[in-house]
């Protein structure tokens, strides 16, 4: 089937895109696997920067109802397997239903598949019951099923710590928030003083500046050092759910499912303390190693990537207006760089009335303005960095791309 | 295992499906996924791994890591996570012994 623009993820940043093409009379199809529109949003519940919830689903349910209305086709069941130049994308009908188009020609494609966790590898981790903190929150804010009766929360980080609260609201018992495996030590003395500093006033802060510096820790590779040395030894709590920042998870284990976690402390050397191992009774175990950008596609177009961990690791090189080193594949939303929900949105926005220029429509260079001002006034006002440093790392991309644009224009 | 009382989200009205796994029959909400349903019947073992049978459930539940694959008869294999259940479906487990 013949469109103008093909929309890979109908999350915020692909819902955003295609009602900018739509309003504007593209022909735009939304393609998605999951049988719902609104992806990562759909589960989030947390305080807003404007004051009150985010509710996630509000927002997927007003972003749907504007691309169709625009006249956007979003067609869910539906995975993308292969892009080829020129545009196609090919659909695999994953329910094979067989009365939808296995392919679509474009004058364009925008990928927006957003990003995906890290794993987090540990003994006993294939056991039925141990899940991603994205799984977990998925199931119990969009489907309202427990993931467990007793659950353990692995990995220090804004999201871990947002979900564990999500499951203390739906009556989970989280036994505790602890640090994965050891990984390696990055010993860097500078920065240990540093973050230690901020740590001296642990107990004083808010959720907010607390959830920032637990991302800085871990992100510097420091995280097990300073949890060696500081903070009291039971944890701290935050929102009600109990951290132990200087407790790590050794394993997983259960006779064919999660029955039990053995835990240890983490001595001075930033190394868990075995012979003071301990188990404890649970039924889940939600592991959270991170966020990263979902980028298979655009990688087998041959897409130049540029790697920043602030922006989650390897992402699409991309120009001002969303383009990609490939002509014709733009990319919007967390796929070019873990920003959350909001700057999604706005990456989606100028995406969309970037295609729509290049397929020949008018659009003034006053909208473009306005849309990368909104860009940044969404970075700006974002409640959490997921990485420290992603607004400056967006910054740094234009660099790049200027760089790449000079050598080969 | 379901939430029928939460201080934030709102109550759902959903109306109920039907559905086998493995022959037996279970009551699910129209919209949920397969193996959120499972879950809410007890269920998590969802399949067993080809080579050594051990068990496996529901990991990334994004469709990502393709670790919770089912069967679902006159369909094919699917993911359990992003799979919605429906009425008169039936769902096997995929894997260890003999089935696609």
């Amino acid at each position: 089937m013949r469109v103008d623009a093909v929309v890979v993820g109908g999350g915020p940043a692909g819902l955003r895109a295609a009602t900018e093409v739509a309003r504007r009379g593209g022909d735009v199809v939304v393609l998605d696997e999951n049988p719902v529109f609104g992806g990562k949003l759909l589960g989030q519940l947390h305080e807003s920067h404007a004051g009150g919830w985010w509710r996630g689903w509000e927002v997927a349910a007003r972003l749907e109802a504007e691309a169709r209305s625009a006249g956007a086709v979003l067609r869910g069941d539906a995975g993308v397997w292969a892009l080829e130049p020129g545009w196609r994308a090919r659909v695999a009908d994953l329910l094979n239903r067989g009365d939808q188009p296995a392919a679509y020609e474009a004058g364009a494609v925008v990928v927006a598949t957003g990003a995906c966790e890290k794993p987090v590898a540990v003994p006993g981790w294939t056991l039925p019951g141990v899940m991603t903190v994205g799984a977990a929150q998925v199931l119990t804010n969009v489907h309202r099923v427990r993931p467990g009766r007793r659950a353990l929360v692995v990995g220090i980080d804004p999201l871990a710590l947002t979900v564990a609260r999500q499951l203390a609201l739906a009556g989970v018992e989280v036994v505790g928030v602890v640090l994965p495996p050891p990984l390696g030590l990055n010993a860097d003395a500078g920065s240990v003083r540093a973050t230690l500093a901020r740590l001296g006033s642990l107990a004083s802060l808010a959720p907010t500046p607390w959830l920032r510096m637990a991302a800085a820790a871990l992100e510097s590779g420091l995280a097990r050092e300073l949890a060696a040395r500081v903070g009291p030894p039971g944890g701290v709590r935050v929102w009600g759910v109990p951290v132990h920042h200087r407790t790590a998870l050794l394993e997983v284990q259960g006779d064919g499912r999660v029955e039990r976690v053995v835990l240890a402390p983490v001595g001075a050397d930033g190394e868990p303390v075995t012979s003071r191992r301990r188990e404890v009774q649970v039924d889940a175990v939600c592991l959270s190693g991170g966020l990263m950008p979902l980028a298979e596609l655009p990688a087998v177009l041959g897409c130049g990537f540029a790697r920043d961990e602030r922006l989650g690791g390897d992402v699409p090189l991309h120009g001002p207006d969303m383009e990609s080193t490939v002509p014709g594949l733009f990319v919007a939303g967390d796929v070019t760089g873990v920003e959350g929900a909001e700057v999604a949105m706005a990456k989606g926005r100028l995406a969309g009335l970037a295609v729509c220029r290049r397929l020949g429509r008018e659009v003034r260079d006053a909208e473009i303005e306005a849309a990368r001002r909104k860009l940044d006034r969404a970075r700006q006002e974002a409640k959490i960095e997921f990485y420290p440093g992603a607004r400056q790392a967006a910054g740094a991309m234009g660099q790049r791309w200027r760089e790449v644009a000079w050598v080969d224009p | 295992m379901r939430i029928t009382d939460h201080p934030l989200l709102p109550a759902l009205s959903r109306r109920e499906v039907r559905f086998s796994f493995e022959g037996r029959e279970l009551v699910a909400l129209e919209g949920e996924s397969i193996a959120a349903a499972l879950l809410a019947a007890g269920e998590r073992v969802l399949r067993h791994h080809e080579r050594t049978g051990a068990p496996r459930g529901l990991y990334c539940g994004i469709g990502h890591c393709l670790e919770c694959r089912v069967w679902v008869d006159d369909v094919g294999t699917v993911r359990a996570c992003t799979t919605r259940v429906e009425d008169g479906m039936s769902v096997r487990r995929s894997g260890f012994g003999g089935r696609p």
